[in-house]
């Protein structure tokens, strides 16, 4: 450390009064924030506002944090065309406008593997790096993979803090502020779906997406881990992903899986549909299909 | 334990004596869409068909013109139009309306409109038009509780060429050797 920058020499007084005061802060912690869930609806207005105060200040223009709730008798799902899809990579980068993920460091929700055609669906042989002048590229195909959203999620399951739960509408969500940066949910899930923010993400300013839900693309901090909320903030208002609105050749398709006249029942039904690391019981409600 | 087997059995030798008398009477195909407006349940929202700038209404050349029917390269017009679209078989006016150009004709004769064209489509690509009734084939627009929108066929694919031309892709993630 650079010498200059050491703080001074703490004092016996100073120390105690600190030490005091991390002990009020604890007992504060311990009756005091609550999960949202627990939260009482005076208290997630005021801290929505805060929030928008917030980000307003910070990025010099009117930021909207929703907590838009689940719409009853809806389970959300999510089908992509393996037969159609040529990686171009338009669902990467749709998503990183719409869910405001740093682009420096760069995060990305969306990876979009290419593959090998004689080998079939084998991880081991994947390659998210393409880059030639032109896709589809002769004997490849293309799996983009984003959070499964599994209704058997291992990452749930290991947060200590719980900050990660899913919803009644079957979406996996973070909340950030109860994430303690520790990664175990990184280490949990089976498809390299959670990104961490090693360094403050940076959102050029023009490009901040203003409307945002407190659960899914809000900006983030610094030691958080953030990842594919189905965005959260268009489907909870009706509206499709932006992943699937920008993709040149229809490959994906999302709905209510309890509706059995949606788009992803259709599929079920009628198309030949697989999921990723079925072998591992994590029961994805992302589904890939043969649509030819 | 037995028992059942031997019924199972029995009921699939029966099933299978049956099966070429099921088939002999299976019921004539069902009749081709119609054209005109489908009916209200199958009404699709579709944008306007793509046409390309002033070429519509046909009519308003083709009318004064004398229908030429013998396959040639064209020369006068159109001559940018390339068919790679099942052309050993096809010609322009096996889709295309010989008596009037503002309409296209299926199979049978019957004249369909431009914005019913997923139905000419359709005479051949039955499965996709099928998927694209269920919003599986193509893209959607609109939400996903509500109001749905359609493309039309002609939306995405040329319908002279309707293989889609490979594209650019977006710059590739950075590798993490690459962070600092
Ligand atoms: S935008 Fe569509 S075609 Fe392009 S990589 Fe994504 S899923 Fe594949």
């Amino acid at each position: 450390m650079d010498p200059e920058k050491r703080p001074p020499p703490v004092s016996r007084r100073q120390f105690a009064s600190v030490a005091a005061a991390a002990a009020a802060g604890f007992i504060l912690t311990a009756c005091g924030p609550k999960r949202l869930r627990e939260l009482s609806r005076e208290r997630l207005a005021a801290l929505l506002e805060d929030l928008e105060k917030d980000y307003t200040k910070r990025f010099g223009t009117a930021v909207v944090v929703a907590d838009t709730p689940p719409i009853e008798g809806v389970t959300f799902a999510y089908a992509l065309d393996l037969s159609r899809c040529i990686g171009c990579r338009r669902c990467v980068y749709a998503c990183v406008e719409e869910n405001n993920q740093s682009r420096d460091p760069e995060v990305q929700w969306i990876r979009v593997l290419g593959m090998n055609k004689e080998k079939g669906i084998d991880f081991s042989e994947s390659d998210p790096y393409y880059q030639p002048a032109e896709v589809p590229e002769e004997g490849h195909f293309y799996v983009p993979v984003a959070c499964q959203q599994c209704r058997n999620a291992p990452c749930t399951k290991v947060c200590p803090t719980g900050a990660t739960w899913t919803e009644p509408d079957g979406i996996v969500v973070i909340d950030y502020d109860w994430c303690v940066g520790c990664r175990y949910c990184m280490a949990a899930c089976p498809y390299g779906a959670r990104h961490f923010n090693w360094a403050e993400p940076t959102i050029p300013r023009d490009h901040l997406n203003t409307k945002t839900h407190y659960l899914g693309n809000r900006p983030r901090p610094k030691g958080v881990v953030e990842k594919c909320t189905f965005c959260i903030q268009r489907v909870r208002a009706g509206r499709y992903p932006a992943c699937v609105e920008v993709c040149p050749v229809g490959a994906r398709k999302f709905g209510n899986l309890l509706d059995p006249k949606s788009e992803i029942r259709y599929v079920i039904e009628n198309k030949r549909v697989l999921v990723l690391k079925e072998e591992l019981n994590t029961m994805p409600k992302f589904f890939y299909f043969y649509g030819t | 334990m037995r028992g059942l087997y031997v019924m199972a059995l029995a009921l699939a030798l029966v099933a299978s004596a049956a099966a070429p008398v099921a088939l002999a009477q299976h019921p004539s195909p069902a009749p081709l869409p119609r054209a005109g407006p489908p009916p209200a349940e199958e009404r699709v929202e579709v944008p306007p068909p793509p046409f390309t700038d002033g070429i519509f209404p046909c009519t308003s050349c083709h009318a004064s013109l004398k229908v030429n029917r013998v396959r040639r390269p064209l020369a006068d017009m159109h001559g940018d139009i390339v068919l790679t679209h099942d052309e050993q078989h096809r010609w322009c006016l096996d889709c295309h309306d010989p008596d009037n150009r503002d309409w296209l004709h299926l199979a049978s004769g019957e004249k369909v409109p431009f914005e019913q064209s997923y139905l000419l489509c359709g005479q051949c690509h039955g499965e996709k038009l099928r998927d694209w009734r269920a919003g599986v084939h193509g893209r959607r627009t609109g939400e996903w509780n509500g109001h749905k929108g359609y493309l039309l066929c002609a939306h995405c694919h040329n319908p002279h060429q309707p293989r889609f031309r490979a594209v650019t892709p977006k710059p590739a993630p950075a590798r993490p050797s690459a962070a600092k």
